[in-house]
């Protein structure tokens, strides 16, 4: 069936509100008693989480145990079970909830199923050993809207996500999905689209933070018959899957976005550049391009109107300068993703010289909420230059690593301390990094800053794609460094001297550093080349990679010093600064580290403490294991 | 150049991939993602058969597959250890479980062992941080690595399988 | 204010330009020299390379976060730029100390050596120190093919050969591989140009800024020859040589130096000096008559007759043609290249003639081109494993072993090339550039078909620099349309037509190098001004005008030879020394 008109939308979202609805209420209300068949609950529906991170931990074979179980005890036409995006809290995954109580299982084993359906669904009693414990209060909250984690999100980009079933565009539709779209092409010209989206306050969420808004106004205002829309879905930014998990959990509302830009800017041309990576959100976005066409929400005369829109996947193929607009134009093209010049920008000139309107799929899926709620909502949310809301994705040494989406100017203490649930294993903070490999460590000092584009910047880091890493006293920030920078140099497209040979020049100095071979001359040419390629760099790759080494030397400038002048690295992560010795006080003599040291490096007579020789260990750590009494260690 | 000879079944199947995206060689990427999954790699003679389909020096084409890293020129083994470098796998120590493979492989990245076993990769974030650091063995996530793992997971493997 | 003048200011001086001029030109109308590495644009022909890459050129400019490539940045009203900040300054110092990190410290030995411009920029700048010294360098093989040399450990990466090869050339023999600090230019899986499809057109080599691609030097071979007491050492020196080697000796670009090369040639030690346009006015009595024959074949109603004909005296072109169009071999002329015609000429009439045996006899050219290298070692032109050619040296190597023999060359006398195979008209001078060749086949062609004595012999239309040209001649009633392409990805284009059957030429020239010979890789390197190749034009219609003879068919020596020895154009003779035959190269 195709819609045709306003009514024809109204009549299936009006469909599949029955469904959704219990969902919905359960979204606002607190889950009071807890559901079950016996205690004469009509429905329930079983929510397991179908992200990335809990898939990977069995919860299709959730899943489907559950669904076994719902049919041997015959109870199907009361229960169902969907499966949704990732719910968030990934670190406690795989996550099941039952609505409408909203109960919150982690952790969950596919053997653990029967156990859900027999004490819950039908025996209406919670399965308390499932249920997430508050590390601080160390009780269980079994309502995921009364869990720190959650308490401080607002979910606009995320609204669908670990909520609806990804693959029905209907539940989709049911959300209120589409509505958007045909107000604009019903009731609105693309001026007004424009406007909107541009009193929404709305900036692009792939790094740089351009203003949507004026963005689609250029590429309107760009004379051609031929436009394209491009969604950036390359997420480079490794140690992130905000993207990911949009994709997976809620694809429509990416289409939808683009459709609505569509008309914007006069394209009929819709492209998603995916990660190839990531198979099972190519997956879900074909599913949903497929179903918006058998709607007539793509193709030809949507929503009854002249309006005609199509959207094609194109996949990368493995190289983050891809991420890079221009680069991802080249890669479109079949071409190596070698940055080019701007200008002209993509607007004017984009793919197949095209004016091309490239945003991200966090922006994607801001667009239609916009619409539906109105600008003035959106930008209720957040600071005075950044409006709306952030996804991240917060991982690291921190306690609750998941999805997550915050009103922009939450202060970075705030995502860790109170959503992040702090530091893992009692360990003390060091820092946070944000912006991926182009972004920079913040320190202590920063952690009452808010995060927003402007802060970010300013503290020398960046907002980035929403890449958000806790380190802890056992990173050493010069490894960090090194990290990013040696991702960068593995990245770079080659095409510039500056970040090809710059880059790479900087990591041998970082390399020769962690050595323990570095001197304080190399911290300033770390500096001075920093600054330089910084300066000449064709592209936002190199015009970003020396951040991290920048933002570590600001801001932990004292262990730089620590590992050239002293050799000393005070996470213990660099093995040309640390030593297997053995404390005398400890060893028995037994002997059983000479035994095993490859290289016989270790001598001592037995029942006398051993010494090794330093000359010779070559740093195995197998002593290590082999001594029982815990007499060697590595300082 | 490869020894691999071309049957003619595996060129008419260059030309069926190369004709579904209307010999364009802007689909290059897409034909090169089909090619190599029909193929397992992209030895040299394959890449020149693309390019003659598509119209374009064979030049372009190996530009193009040894620019991505998600091409190969050399087969892979049976099975494919990937261990995470994503940002929150390495400051999980994700390093150290990379040292720990190649050290109980005998291989470096992109290498894959003498007897054809095993290949060694790294890659970027999968979305399973919470699992943090992650290997994965022909898509299979194992989570929680610790270096000293690493040998279970490998022993795991039914090489012959 | 003008209307479509912009208005800014460069280190601190206001100045006013078109629309749409680069910083690096508005800078160059009030001499400042912003230094460049990877931009070139030869503008009136289809170079242009910007790759913005080698960041030497970068500018601040007032306002924006980083620095600007002035090669490509275009200038807006009310700029501020400064080219010379600290900033700036430093930043290039850096950029270039980056270059030099990756770059081997052969200039003592390198050919590029005196004429490159990676050294000349690090001379300006004064880089005595390589603070990244020690760091990682790129290794790879040097290739040493029969035409070029390639070196990549010298590359920067400027993607010029790139920019030659692929969108200029069309050839994409070589381009871009890897990624990264491994990004290197290579052809397909880093194999050798022997293994591409390489025509040897060295337009890369033309356009190299570095010595990373450069030509196979044949100067020590010749040395050798020379000294060889039981070898007669004789030369030809092909039309563009002339006007194109003063430059290596300070004249300005352009200057007819005829008469000194010829005495210089002497001087080296060759036996006899000899003229490649000689077998230039044979090659028109060759190729014209067969444009007649099959011309007329048609006209009578052959259907079958390949038209439009091609010329085929470039050596690179054929090369092109035998591996992109293995299916239209038929179509160009049979006629060997001047180069070619002179050495079978010469290793059997005038050898004959003069009673020198084959084995005894070094034939040795000096060309603009580094496709006659490759050339001279083809099967077609050996008789028993013995080349017509023994081999060619380019207009630089020849400069080269000019000044290394100590030859002070301005002050040389002129002096005459030695007879027969010295003697030429006006019309195989000007085979040295685009055009030239259907300009010469016209003059003579006109008097064969209509009987009639050409009065107006410079044919203006098809001159010029437009890649593509044509015009209509009318031979008494007949109207012969004819084409001119340069460069081979202009002649795609026309192989195409010809192949949809769309073109409705009778005969098209084709010069694998823009410009012809006059901008062939083997001639003074003109470093992006595109003035120099103007100039060596001018210099080639001026040779042609100051000729005595102006049309083939008058050389006497041709027509003696023609008596004396081959019979008629397109005779049994002909056939066998002054004509060939193709073979596909597709793989
Ligand atoms: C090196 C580099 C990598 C990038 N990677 C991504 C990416 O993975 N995803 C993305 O959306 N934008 C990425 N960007 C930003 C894009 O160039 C572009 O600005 C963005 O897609 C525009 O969309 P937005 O306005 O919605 O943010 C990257 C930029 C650079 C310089
Ligand atoms: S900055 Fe790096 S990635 Fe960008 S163009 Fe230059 S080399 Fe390529
Ligand atoms: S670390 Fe290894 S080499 Fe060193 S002493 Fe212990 S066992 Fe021997
Ligand atoms: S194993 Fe431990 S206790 Fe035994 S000799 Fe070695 S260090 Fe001493
Ligand atoms: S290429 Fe230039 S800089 Fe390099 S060695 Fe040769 S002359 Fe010197
Ligand atoms: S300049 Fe100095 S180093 Fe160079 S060749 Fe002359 S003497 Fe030697
Ligand atoms: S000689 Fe000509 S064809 Fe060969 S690589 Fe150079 S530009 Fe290409
Ligand atoms: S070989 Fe020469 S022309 Fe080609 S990229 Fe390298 S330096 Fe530039
Ligand atoms: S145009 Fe002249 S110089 Fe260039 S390849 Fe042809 S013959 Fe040689
Ligand atoms: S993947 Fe299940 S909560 Fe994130
Ligand atoms: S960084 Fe390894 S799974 Fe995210
Ligand atoms: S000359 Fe401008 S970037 Fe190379």
């Amino acid at each position: 069936m195709k819609i045709a008109s306003l009514q024809d939308l109204e009549k299936i979202r009006v469909e599949a509100l029955s469904s959704l609805k219990l969902r919905e209420e359960s979204l606002r209300e607190s889950g009071g008693e807890t559901c079950g068949l016996a205690k004469g609950t009509e429905h329930i529906q079983i929510l397991t989480c179908g992200g990335t991170g809990c898939k990977v931990s069995d919860s299709p074979k959730i899943a489907e145990n559950l669904q076994k179980c719902l049919e041997e005890f015959g109870i199907t036409d009361k229960v169902e079970v969907i499966t949704t995006g990732c719910i968030g809290f990934c670190e406690k995954g795989p996550i099941v909830k039952i609505i409408p109580d909203n109960t919150f299982y982690t952790k969950v084993k596919p053997e653990d199923a029967t156990e859900i359906v027999k004490e819950h669904i039908l025996g209406g009693r919670r399965v308390e050993r499932l249920l997430y414990v508050d590390p601080q209060t160390r009780e269980t909250v079994s309502d995921s809207k009364n869990m720190n984690f959650y308490r401080k999100q607002v979910r606009i980009a995320l609204r669908n996500c670990g909520l609806i079933d990804y693959e029905s565009i209907r539940e989709y539709i049911a959300r209120d999905g589409y509505t958007a779209l045909a107000d604009c092409l019903l009731h609105k010209t693309p001026e007004e689209v424009i406007d909107i989206v541009k009193r929404s306050g709305l900036r692009g969420r792939g790094g740089a933070g351009f203003p949507t808004g004026n963005k689609w106004e250029f590429a309107r205002k760009s004379q051609s018959d031929i436009k394209y829309v491009v969604c950036n879905a390359d997420e480079g930014d490794p140690g992130a899957f905000m993207d990911c998990s949009l994709m997976e959990g809620d694809p429509n509302s990416i289409v939808e976005g683009m459709t609505i830009c569509g008309y914007a800017i006069g394209a009929k041309h819709g492209l998603i550049y995916v990660r190839a990576e990531y198979p099972l959100a190519i997956h879900r976005l074909q599913i949903a391009i497929k179903q918006a066409h058998e709607l007539g929400l793509l193709g030809k005369d949507i929503l009854g109107t002249s309006f005609e829109f199509d959207i094609t996947i194109r996949y990368g193929a493995g190289a983050f300068v891809c991420g890079e607009e221009t680069a991802l134009i080249q890669s479109m093209e079949g071409k190596r993703g070698e940055p080019t010049l701007k200008p002209p920008f993509p607007a004017v000139q984009g793919y197949k010289k095209y004016p091309t309107n490239v945003n991200n799929v966090e922006t994607w899926a801001n667009i239609p909420i916009i619409f539906q709620k109105g600008p003035e909502w959106f930008a209720s949310f957040g600071t005075e230059k950044s409006k709306g809301t952030k996804v991240f994705t917060l991982a690291g040494k921190i306690n609750n690593v998941g999805l997550i989406e915050v009103p922009m100017g939450t202060t970075l203490r705030e995502v860790i301390y109170e959503i992040g649930g702090g530091i893992k294993g009692g360990k003390a903070f060091k820092a946070v990094q944000t912006g991926g490999p182009s972004g920079g460590c913040l320190t202590k000092k920063h952690l009452d800053i808010p995060v927003d584009y402007e802060s970010l910047t300013a503290a020398g880091s960046m907002m980035g794609s929403g890449g958000m890493i806790v380190m802890d006293e056992d990173n050493c920030m010069v490894q960090v460094a090194r990290f990013y920078l040696g991702y960068m140099v593995h990245e770079s497209c080659g095409k510039c001297v500056p970040c090809r040979i710059g880059n790479k020049r900087m990591l041998e100095i970082l390399d020769k550093i962690v050595d323990g071979k570095g001197t304080l001359e190399d911290l300033d040419q770390l500096e001075n080349l920093a600054t330089v390629i910084k300066d000449t760099a064709l592209c936002g790759l190199g015009q970003t990679s020396p951040n991290p080494v920048l933002s570590t030397l600001a801001n932990f400038r004292d262990e730089y010093i620590e590992h050239v002048v002293d050799k000393k690295c005070r996470a213990k992560q660099c093995m040309s600064m640390l030593s297997y010795t053995i404390n005398p006080e400890n060893c028995i003599g037994c002997h059983l580290c000479v035994k095993n040291c490859p290289v016989d490096a270790i001598s001592g007579e037995v029942k006398k403490p051993h010494v090794i020789d330093q000359s010779k260990c070559i740093k195995c750590g197998i002593c290590v294991s082999n001594c029982r009494l815990h007499a060697i260690s590595l300082k | 150049m490869d020894n691999m000879k071309l049957s003619c079944t595996a060129a008419a199947k260059i030309d069926e991939i190369c004709e579904e995206h209307g010999n364009d060689a802007g689909e290059l990427i897409n034909i090169l993602h089909e090619t190599q999954k029909t193929f397992g790699y992209l030895p040299h003679e394959v890449q020149v058969l693309v390019a003659k389909k598509l119209g374009i020096p064979v030049n372009r084409v190996n530009g193009v597959v040894s620019f991505y890293t998600f091409f190969t020129e050399k087969p892979k083994g049976k099975h494919i250890v990937s261990v995470c470098l994503g940002t929150a796998c390495y400051v999980r120590g994700a390093e150290k479980v990379l040292d720990e493979a190649k050290k109980v492989l005998g291989i470096e990245v992109g290498q894959t062992t003498p007897d054809g076993i095993f290949s060694l990769d790294s890659l970027r974030c999968v979305g399973a941080c919470g699992l943090a650091p992650v290997v994965l063995v022909d898509g299979k996530v194992f989570g929680n690595v610790e270096p000293k793992n690493v040998s279970r997971i490998l022993e795991s493997i039914d090489p012959t399988a | 204010m003008e209307q479509n003048k912009i208005n800014l200011t460069i280190d601190n001086r206001p100045i006013s330009v078109n629309k749409g001029t680069t910083l690096l030109d508005a800078a160059k109308t009030h001499g400042i020299e912003i230094p460049t590495l990877c931009h070139i644009n030869l503008e009136g022909t289809c170079v242009d390379n910007h790759p913005t890459s080698c960041r030497m050129c970068v500018v601040e400019v007032a306002g924006r976060r980083n620095l600007a490539p002035a090669c490509a940045t275009i200038c807006t009203e009310g700029m501020e730029v400064h080219t010379n900040s600290i900033r700036v300054l430093k930043a290039r110092r850096t950029v270039l100390e980056l270059i030099l990190s990756n770059h081997p410290s052969d200039c003592l030995i390198c050919p590029k050596s005196g004429d490159c411009d990676l050294q000349e920029l690090a001379q300006k700048l004064k880089i005595h120190e390589t603070p990244f010294a020690g760091g990682e360098r790129s290794k790879y093989e040097i290739e040493n093919s029969v035409s070029i040399v390639r070196d990549m450990n010298k590359c920067i990466l400027c993607r010029r050969c790139e920019t030659m090869c692929n969108d200029v050339q069309t050839v994409g023999a070589i381009g871009a591989i890897n990624r990264g600090f491994g990004t290197t230019i290579a052809p397909a899986f880093g194999l050798k140009l022997s293994d591409s499809e390489c025509t040897y057109c060295g337009q890369c080599v033309a356009v190299c800024p570095v010595g990373a691609l450069t030509e196979r030097d044949n100067s020590g071979r010749l040395i050798d020859d020379l000294f060889d007491p039981n070898k007669i050492v004789i030369v030809q020196t092909a039309p563009a040589v002339r006007v194109a080697i003063g430059e290596e000796f300070g004249y300005p670009a352009g200057t007819i130096v005829t008469g000194k090369l010829v005495t210089a040639l002497k001087q080296l030690g060759f036996d006899y000096v000899f003229d490649t346009d000689f077998a230039a006015d044979l090659t028109i009595m060759e190729e014209g008559s067969e444009l007649l024959d099959r011309l007329t074949r048609f006209l009578d109603g052959d259907k079958t007759v390949p038209l439009p004909i091609l010329t085929s005296c470039c050596p690179a072109w054929v090369n092109f043609f035998e591996h992109q169009f293995p299916d239209m071999l038929d179509i160009p002329s049979t006629a060997r290249s001047p180069q070619q015609m002179f050495g079978a000429i010469a290793k059997n009439y005038w050898a004959e003639k003069m009673g020198i045996p084959r084995e005894k006899l070094v034939v040795v050219s000096i060309m603009p081109c580094l496709a006659k290298k490759y050339e001279c070692g083809r099967d077609e032109f050996k008789v028993n494993g013995n080349p017509d050619v023994d081999y060619s040296l380019s207009t630089r190597e020849l400069a080269a072993f000019i000044k290394q023999a100590n030859i002070n060359f301005e002050a040389l006398e002129d002096s005459e090339f030695d007879a027969p195979l010295g003697a030429s008209t006006g019309a195989a001078v000007i085979f040295g550039t685009t055009g030239g060749v259907m300009e010469a086949a016209l003059r003579t062609a006109y008097e064969f078909y209509t009987g009639k004595t050409l009065e107006k012999v410079d044919f203006h239309a098809i001159r010029g620099f437009d890649g593509i040209r044509h015009a209509t001649i009318d031979l008494n009633g007949f109207e012969l349309k004819v084409g001119i392409a340069h460069g081979l990805g202009n002649a795609r284009l026309m192989l195409e037509d010809i192949r949809d059957g769309k073109s409705e030429y009778h005969a098209i020239e084709i010069m694998a190098c823009p410009g012809g010979c006059i901008g062939g890789g083997g001639q003074p390197l003109h470093h992006g001004n595109v003035e120099i190749l103007n100039a060596r034009q001018r210099a080639v219609y001026e040779g042609d005008k100051s000729m005595p003879l102006r049309k083939s068919h008058e050389n006497p020596y041709i027509q003696k030879l023609y008596e004396e020895y081959l019979g008629k154009p397109l005779g049994e003779k002909s056939h066998m020394l002054l004509h060939t035959h193709y073979f596909s190269k597709s793989k």
